[in-house]
């Protein structure tokens, strides 16, 4: 008896943790609000499922609980039942894989027009490259990498000269433009993780992997690593700013390019 | 492992080359320590298992106190904080979970169940025991080499697993390594053993189909074992390779600490795929056993057949064979391939369906049936509720793009401790106190098994029920520390000391089954033979504990299926398999020679 | 990964194949009283060697499939530069086929009580193992003396890899059979070496097996084979 209602407070328990939770997503703040909708979904149909099958549990502990003179039915199969219990739950699950699919053939495929960002990482750190006003990124190898050139660019490369490059600083975005996120590591694994995009993916040394976003809102939002990369990583933090566009110019004007940073000292000379 | 030749080649003896020879202790040496008994081995299989568990259950509480209480502990700091979490996660999933199911109920029941005398190739058997142990002697002994054991986390992504500033590089991941080449070749040889036992061991009448689900779990399990664990072996020594001998598998070029590496060319998701590959079977490696287990306990308590029997035999096997194309869902954030991520979810969906299967088939099994709560009970109902909700939630990490937003996330830890670790583990409790009696022949203390299942199955799930809610909220796994993050508010910490709190309870309740374990080694209720009146063979024996060679002077005749409760007509609640009712008894073999025992 | 792949479909497919001659379908609440199709009562110790043996390569089949997917996977990207192959593994091979062979020779030889043949067989094959084993390693100093070192690139590694893989496998089988072979040279008889010789046979034949799709990876013949084959399907 206690039994049974302890299992049927669980499922009461769980269901008011889900509905009173102040822990839940933090806003969004892109376009991937249609994974938002794909979890909320699995969340109704896991949900209901769990619920349904724990309280048939505790009903059944309950009602078929041992007694004296009692005797088990014997049933060993009934295959009509366990067929549509197969249809039911395969359906259930092409409902949830089905948008899920959708979904990501649109999250792999970065739309034409999107500008393209270079995030690299290091033990533990973030570093930024944007195109310079050629619009393209130059080339870059893990092993042109050296204390002046620190992100391995390629500087024969012409197009990578006018390459803007935020080493240390923050990354800003413009609202509302899509943006193919490249990632590139020198080190160890990691994954640039914007909580507020939803979107991440892995960063492997030696290729180069990539998500994209559009940014919906403006605002200042915490990049974390996400993938294990050594001990600095709860340390390796970033911060993403999404701007309006001018905004966006304005901060894009400030940055030193590839050239400038090649050489710091004939630079400031100038000035 | 090459030396199966001379294994089996050694137990030919001159002159008997068509009979079994049952191995003979001489004396205290050979029986209990350098036993070839299954029964004996499997009791070593799981002390050393539990031993090294315990291990593992300290560390956890370590990181728990960590996360809850940042600094409380001064010396754990961010090195020994991975070190702890990737001693406590190898341990617990290949040192503890497939030790103790395969090595241990397997060792234990295989033979007993199915009417055999031994394991097939005893003294190869014995050889995997103390392979084993070698393999957990070793992995111990990476807390005391200079540096400590390895920080890069029970996966060993490379390349930080082998990059200088990982904790454990100039000794603990070699020890690792080793360690696990050492237990996969332990492990094949004693599951050569099992999965021949299954094959050739089975008594007169002992169909496949006859066999409890208990058997077929840990059959598939093995055989599936046998076939994944190759990959873990491949991807370890290339990484020994790796990091002795300076070769570049998975070791691209590098710039760490501001110097090129002299390493170049490899490729890390490499690695990421053999790990997988072995990894995804290794879930169902645990699960499978425990779903076949579980489905006994069920049964024998609820007095009632298994539900639709075949079709939990199907769907150990459709189950077993999937999880063979459905890796690289640990991988859909990892940078391979994408397009992988349509075929990866698919598969991994469809699995979903005959899990569901088992699921409902364990429910219809107690509908209508006659429940005993006794403590084995109980702890398949917890391990029913925990399995749903784990499994439930692995519906949205195997959505790939579900998967996006919440892997490397706390949702992930919550997700696979609800599912492989607290739900197998109330398994083998259950299985313990369940058979408990036939190991010791004694009872193991009800009233403590109560109060040691609900403080575990409640405190299990207040630990990980609320954690995939700081994962939805964005909290990343594998943080030292989570400080100041704008997003992570202070409730979230409220909730971390819970969980911690929690989990404390919940380990302390480990030492109250400890205790019942010894305690009623003496004074237990005296069990008999057969105290649940139970139909498998195993609690036939003529003795219990069952004398080495398990049987009389003949072995078993097997009349019917191992779930005969509550049958129409019949005098008792059970029919053993080896009941003819309401036949006769068969004639005796014609010739002594069949029954094997010398 | 393609290549563990078929090579669990085929395991897979066998293992179907068998249950279903087992009676997966069958079912037992309704079949009470001894059934036929059950496992023979009492196995025979050399009928259960031998499917210990099988399953045993099936586990070392698996561990080299997966090391041939790795290599086909790395190799596929743009930068593999392959070693090129010392010409004494062709000569090596030989030697490993004529092992083969000479085992071969002595399994049929303990079928039909041949004493004789047996003892040339197992000699000869031991030998011929020894003189593939000592050519590997030639091999090896061979590459190592040209350059060729173990660290250079993956294709090196991949290379000393398989090759070392393998040769551990021959070397543990010269641990089975040097036992054999210490038991005939002992004076035992025919029937009591029956069985050892049948397992070593098998098992040469299977190394034997993996060594000559291991040669044709190392030559490319494998990889121009899957490219065909590719161009074909597409």
């Amino acid at each position: 008896m206690l039994i049974a209602i302890i299992l049927a407070l669980v499922v009461v328990g769980s269901v008011l943790f889900h509905v009173l939770s102040p822990w839940w997503f933090t806003p969004i703040a892109s376009n991937w609000r249609y994974i938002d909708d794909t979890i909320s979904f699995t969340f109704w149909i896991t949900g209901v499922v769990f619920a349904v099958v724990v309280l048939f549990l505790a009903y059944c502990v309950w009602r078929f609980r041992h007694q004296p003179g009692r005797r088990a039915a014997y049933e060993p199969e009934n295959k009509r039942l366990e067929t549509w219990l197969a249809i039911v739950t395969g359906i259930g699950v092409a409902a949830m894989l089905a948008p899920g699919l959708v979904v990501w053939g649109q999250f792999i495929t970065v739309p034409a027009g999107a500008s393209a960002i270079e995030v690299v990482g290091q033990q533990w750190q973030w570093a930024y490259r944007l195109p310079g006003k050629d619009g393209q990124l130059g080339t870059a190898d893990t092993r042109a990498v050296t204390a002046e050139n620190p992100l391995g660019v390629n500087p024969d490369d012409p197009k990578s000269l006018d390459d803007v490059i935020v080493q240390g600083g923050e990354l800003h975005l413009p609202v509302g433009k899509p943006v193919a996120l490249l990632l590139r590591s020198i080190d160890a694994l990691h994954n640039f993780y914007v909580p507020e995009f939803r979107a991440k993916m892995d960063m492997l040394p030696g290729s180069v992997t990539y998500y994209w976003v559009t940014p919906t809102r403006t605002g200042t939002f915490e990049a974390l690593c996400a993938e294990l990369c050594g001990v600095g990583h709860p340390y390796m933090r970033g911060t993403v700013i999404v701007d309006t566009e001018t905004d966006y110019q304005a901060w894009l004007d400030q940055q030193q390019t590839f050239e400038q940073m090649l050489a710091p000292a004939t630079t400031s000379a100038l000035e | 492992m090459v030396d199966l030749t001379h294994g089996a080649d050694g137990h030919a003896a001159p002159g008997h080359d068509e009979e079994l020879e049952l191995y003979h202790p001489t004396n205290w040496v050979t029986k209990y320590v350098f036993s070839q008994d299954a029964k004996v081995i499997a009791i070593q299989y799981g002390l050393t298992a539990t031993a090294i568990g315990l291990v593992a259950l300290v560390l956890s509480w370590l990181m728990r106190i960590q996360l809850a209480y940042p600094g409380l502990l001064a010396f754990i700091d961010a090195d020994h904080y991975y070190q702890f979490i990737t001693m406590h996660g190898m341990i617990m999933v290949v040192y503890l979970l497939t030790a103790i199911f395969l090595g241990g109920f397997g060792n234990y029941l295989i033979p007993l169940m199915l009417g055999a005398r031994d394991m097939m190739f005893p003294y190869l058997n014995m050889l995997s025991y103390w392979i084993y142990l070698l393999a957990v002697l070793v992995l111990a002994a990476g807390f005391f080499v200079p540096g400590g054991p390895t920080g890069a986390g029970w996966t060993l992504y490379p390349p930080q697993a082998i990059l200088a500033n990982t904790p454990g590089q100039q000794w603990g991941i070699i020890i690792m390594l080793v360690s696990l080449m050492l237990f996969i070749i332990g492990f094949t040889m004693g599951g050569l053993n099992y999965v021949v036992t299954v094959l050739q061991g089975r008594t007169k009448g002992m169909t496949l189909m006859r066999m409890p689900l208990t058997i077929w779990g840990i059959f598939t399990a093995t055989v599936m074992a046998l076939l994944a664990f190759p990959a873990l072996f491949v991807g370890a020594l290339m990484m020994l390779f790796d990091r002795l001998l300076g070769t570049s598998f998975f070791m691209p070029s590098i710039v760490a600490m501001g110097e090129q590496l002299p390493t170049g060319g490899g490729s890390p998701i490499l690695f990421q795929h053999l790990f997988w590959f072995f990894g995804h079977p290794e879930v169902y490696i645990v699960a499978l056993p425990a779903f076949g287990i579980v489905s006994d306990l069920i049964s024998t308590h609820a007095r009632k057949n298994i539900f639709g029997y075949r079709m939990m035999v199907w769907a150990i096997v459709v189950i077993g064979a999937l999880s063979f194309v459905v890796w690289a869902h640990h991988m859909y954030v990892s940078g391979m391939n994408p397009g992988f991520g349509f075929f990866f979810a698919t598969t991994t969906l469809i699995i979903a369906v005959p899990t569901a299967l088992k699921v409902y088939n364990w429910v219809l099994t107690l509908w209508r049936g006659d429940i005993h709560f006794t403590v084995p009970m109980l702890f398949a109902l917890g391990f029913i509720v925990t399995f749903v909700n784990g499994g439930l939630t692995g519906l949205f990490l195997g959505n790939v793009v579900v998967d996006v937003p919440l892997s490397d996330t706390l949702f992930v830890v919550a997700h696979f401790h609800m599912v492989m670790g607290v739900a197998p583990i109330l398994v083998i409790f259950g299985a313990i106190y369940h058979w408990y009696p036939k190991i010791t022949g004694r009872m193991l203390d009800a009233t403590l098994g109560k109060i040691h299942f609900w403080v575990t199955f409640l405190g299990a799930y207040a630990v990980f029920f609320p954690m995939h809610y700081l994962g939805l909220l964005g909290m990343p796994r594998r943080y030292f520390e989570m400080g100041e993050t704008a997003f992570v508010p202070p409730s979230a910490h409220t909730l971390n000391e819970f969980m911690t709190i929690a989990a404390l309870v919940v380990g302390a309740a480990q030492m109250l089954f400890l205790f019942n374990l010894a305690w009623s080694l003496r004074h237990g209720k005296e069990a008999g033979g057969n105290p649940w009146r139970a139909t498998t063979l195993e609690w036939q024996t003529p003795e219990t504990p069952p004398a080495h060679g398990n049987w009389g002077p003949e072995l078993p005749v097997v009349y019917r299926w191992a779930y005969d409760y509550s049958v129409p007509g019949a005098d008792r609640d059970f029919l053993p398999q080896n009941d003819p009712w309401p036949g006769e008894p068969a004639p005796a073999p014609d010739t002594a020679v069949a029954e094997g025992a010398r | 990964m393609s290549v563990i792949l078929i090579f669990l479909l085929a395991i897979v497919a066998v293992m179907l194949w068998w249950l279903w001659r087992q009676g997966l379908f069958s079912k037992p609440w309704l079949e009470v009283g001894v059934v036929g199709g059950m496992a023979a009562p009492a196995p025979s110790p050399s009928q259960v060697a031998r499917i210990g043996l099988l399953v045993f390569l099936v586990v070392v089949g698996s561990l080299f499939a997966l090391t041939v997917s790795a290599y086909l996977m790395r190799s596929a990207l743009v930068d593999w530069r392959a070693p090129p192959l010392p010409g004494i593994l062709f000569a090596n091979t030989f030697a490993l086929l004529v092992s083969s062979l000479a085992l071969q020779t002595a399994k049929v030889g303990a079928r039909r009580g041949d004493l004789d043949s047996v003892r040339t067989g197992l000699l000869a094959g031991g030998f011929t193992a020894l003189v593939f084993l000592g050519g590997q390693l030639f091999a090896w100093r061979q590459l190592n003396a040209e350059g060729y070192y173990l660290a250079s690139n993956p294709a090196n590694a991949f290379f000393y890899l398989l090759t070392a893989l393998h040769g551990v496998h021959v070397a543990g089988g010269l641990v089975g059979l040097g036992r054999v072979t210490r038991k005939m040279l002992r004076g035992a008889g025919v029937a009591e070496l029956r069985l050892g010789v049948d397992l070593c046979a098998t098992y040469w034949h299977v190394l034997l097996l993996i060594w000559l799709v291991l040669l044709g990876l190392l030559t490319g013949r494998i990889g121009e084979f899957v490219a065909i084959c590719r161009q074909l399907l597409t």
